[in-house]
């Protein structure tokens, strides 16, 4: 009875094996390219970055040093390169990240108006977004000059004369913050816009039959129904912002003095300009070890939020 | 309160039963369609009026800098340094263009550029598709385990891994050359989501059918699955494309000669070289490094606002 019964079975099991084995092979065979480019230039480099903020290395020594703590213990001295790095990133990405969120969904809002000709204001808007940072620093230093630029036209309208927006470090870090912040508005307005037009209206009409207007429905039915989004662009803004280095390297070169030198530019000054590699690699795994919490603050949250629509 | 209310809402409300009303329409960005339109809420002119004001007052904010950005490239010498400025130049100078090609190997940079972003793309999308085939349609036990791998990937900023991948490429010798600008960056977990995503809303049954047929899993990729999936794939390789194109700290680094140089890292060197005293040449050099994106996004506004919208949306 038993023997009966399995004489087919092993046949098929073994053919069987034998396609999942084929199957197992043509799917390492699919994997491999992208599979190894990520681990050989995503996962290693991060591990080993962080052996190396241990070390004392200046590419030219035949092999890195090991030092302990010494590299961070250096950098969180009070008053030291990295506090002011982070100081100027916390500014950076807080006003980036506020201001276009604020703009952009007052943008986005207007556009959902649905007036004449703001089909032609959603692609100019949305034009900077696609412009290389490089370019983008280049254009806004050349408006931000005081003598030729249109920052002199501007607050010459106020009968004021400009700031000298990127040799001085009161205004430095502003002048990123606005060349930045124009860059990323208009993105940050067409999510909003496209998320207002998919609101669902008829809560919307609902609300309307039971009196509620303008501000107040803008309050308590939209703001909150469009929070998913707020959120998502909030997490993802300070991602980004925090790791804006081609504008600052067209604009102000982290400069004058510190006075824009933000974590990203800490990085590559450390490592490539003064070649001190294990207090690069310190700050690179600081700055990771933030964006990772705002990271993971975002898929707790976004797995709670899987059934939202 | 209610019968003060400002504006009889409920008398534009179509009847329910109206089903042209409430007929799906096409949205002109190209996204899915709203789900249903209100009328056109009823404004007052004042009202509309300023809201018109605030929609110029947002157009100039985007279109004034990018005016004056073609504009500048654009002008004689002695317009551009003059104050009250000048707002249209009074000839067009293209000599701004020769001095930018000439000052700096533009050629070069616009040719490294090409490369680097048409290879590295080609690459990347390569890749992609071919391990998100595998995640949708190939049997694996515990492949999930190894696509959340690849996809966590995502959460490595891009200046944790500079450092050691700068070493890495230099110990294999492949400073200042393509293949150390190209291969870092062909390792890809977001356009492999996107066309995974896209690849199991593909239905089983044509998969199916083709095997069947006896097409084995490279015939099904290529002529089933790859087929369907096509504005996808559009779709990520425009935005994987304008990624390359932008790219910045990488080749910074990576190069060292200004033959070998991408052009966001010429354009930042002419300006160091030209400096202050040459806007002209600048902004022609900035034109010659924007005006491909610019073109890219007016031949491809939909599909691009429209894959980076519904990713924004869908999260």
């Amino acid at each position: 009875m038993t023997a009966l019964a399995r004489t087919p079975a092993r046949r098929k099991s073994a053919a069987h094996t034998r396609f999942v084995l084929r199957e197992g092979l043509l799917f390492w065979a699919l994997i491999v390219p992208n599979l190894a480019a990520i681990i050989v230039f995503g996962y290693y480099p991060t591990l080993y970055n962080l052996v190396l903020s241990f070390t004392d290395w200046d590419f030219v020594q035949p092999a890195p040093v090991l030092v302990g703590l010494e590299n961070y213990l250096d950098l969180f001295q009070p008053g030291s390169l990295l506090m002011e790095a982070l100081r100027n990133t916390a500014i950076f990405v807080l006003f980036t990240v506020a201001g276009t969120m604020i703009g952009g969904l007052a943008i986005g809002g207007l556009l959902a108006q649905r007036l004449r000709m703001s089909g032609l204001v959603r692609t100019i808007a949305f034009a900077p977004h696609m412009l290389p940072g490089a370019a983008v620093g280049v254009l806004w230093l050349f408006l931000f000059d005081p003598n030729y630029g249109l920052s002199r036209w501007f607050f010459e309208m106020f009968g004021a004369d400009s700031p000298k927006w990127t040799t001085t470090s009161d205004f430095s870090l502003w002048a990123i913050v606005i060349a930045y912040a124009w860059q990323r508005l208009g993105f940050v307005a067409i999510i909003y816009y496209a998320a207002i037009l998919d609101l669902p209206k008829d809560i919307f009409e609902a609300a309307a039959l039971d009196g509620a207007t303008g501000w107040k429905l803008f309050r308590s039915m939209t703001l909150p129904l469009l929070s998913p989004i707020t959120f998502f662009l909030t997490v993802t803004g300070i991602i980004a912002a925090a790791q804006t280095f081609d504008i600052i390297a067209t604009l102000t070169n982290g400069g004058p003095g510190t006075s824009s030198t933000t974590l990203p530019w800490l990085i590559y000054d450390q490592a490539f300009v003064e070649f001190d590699i294990g207090t690069s690699a310190a700050t690179a795994t600081v700055m990771f070890a933030l964006l990772l919490v705002v990271t993971l603050v975002q898929t707790r949250y976004a797995s709670k939020q899987v059934h939202y629509s | 309160m209610t019968l003060t209310s400002p504006r009889p809402v409920t008398a534009d409300i179509p009847a329910a039963d109206d089903s042209t009303a409430t007929e799906p329409r096409q949205e002109s960005l190209g996204l899915r369609p709203a789900r249903d339109r209100r009328p056109a809420a009823r404004r007052s002119r004042p009202m509309t009026i300023a809201l018109y004001i605030l929609m110029g007052f947002v157009f100039a904010v985007f279109a004034i800098p990018i005016y004056w950005l073609f504009s500048s490239s654009l002008k004689p010498e002695g317009e551009i340094y003059t104050f009250p400025l000048t707002w249209i130049p009074s000839s067009l100078e293209w000599s701004n263009f020769a001095d930018a090609w000439t000052s700096a190997p533009f050629g070069a940079f616009l040719r490294n550029s090409i490369i680097t972003t048409v290879v590295g793309t080609a690459l990347e999308i390569g890749v992609a598709l071919l391990s998100a085939y595998a995640f949708a349609f190939v049997r694996f036990r515990g492949k999930m385990v190894i696509f959340a791998i690849m996809v966590g990937s995502l959460m490595l900023p891009g200046h944790i891994t500079l450092l050691v991948n700068y070493i890495t490429v230099a110990g294999l010798g492949w400073l200042n050359t393509y293949q150390g600008l190209i291969l870092p960056g062909i390792g890809s977990a977001f356009a492999m989501f996107l066309l995974f995503q896209q690849m199991r809303q593909v239905p089983g049954e044509l998969v199916d059918a083709a095997k069947i047929d006896g097409a084995g899993h490279i015939r099904r990729m290529w002529n089933v699955v790859a087929p369907i999936c096509q504005p996808m794939i559009l779709t990520a390789t425009l935005i994987v494309m304008i990624g390359k194109w932008n790219d910045f700290v990488w080749p910074l680094i990576v190069t060292s000669t200004a033959d070998m140089r991408t052009l966001p890292i010429g354009l930042m060197f002419l300006r160091s070289q030209e400096g202050y005293d040459s806007w002209g040449p600048v902004m022609a050099g900035t034109v010659i490094v924007a005006a491909p994106m610019l073109i890219l996004f007016f031949l491809a506004q939909r599909r691009i606002i429209g894959g980076i919208v519904s990713g924004a949306l869908k999260g």
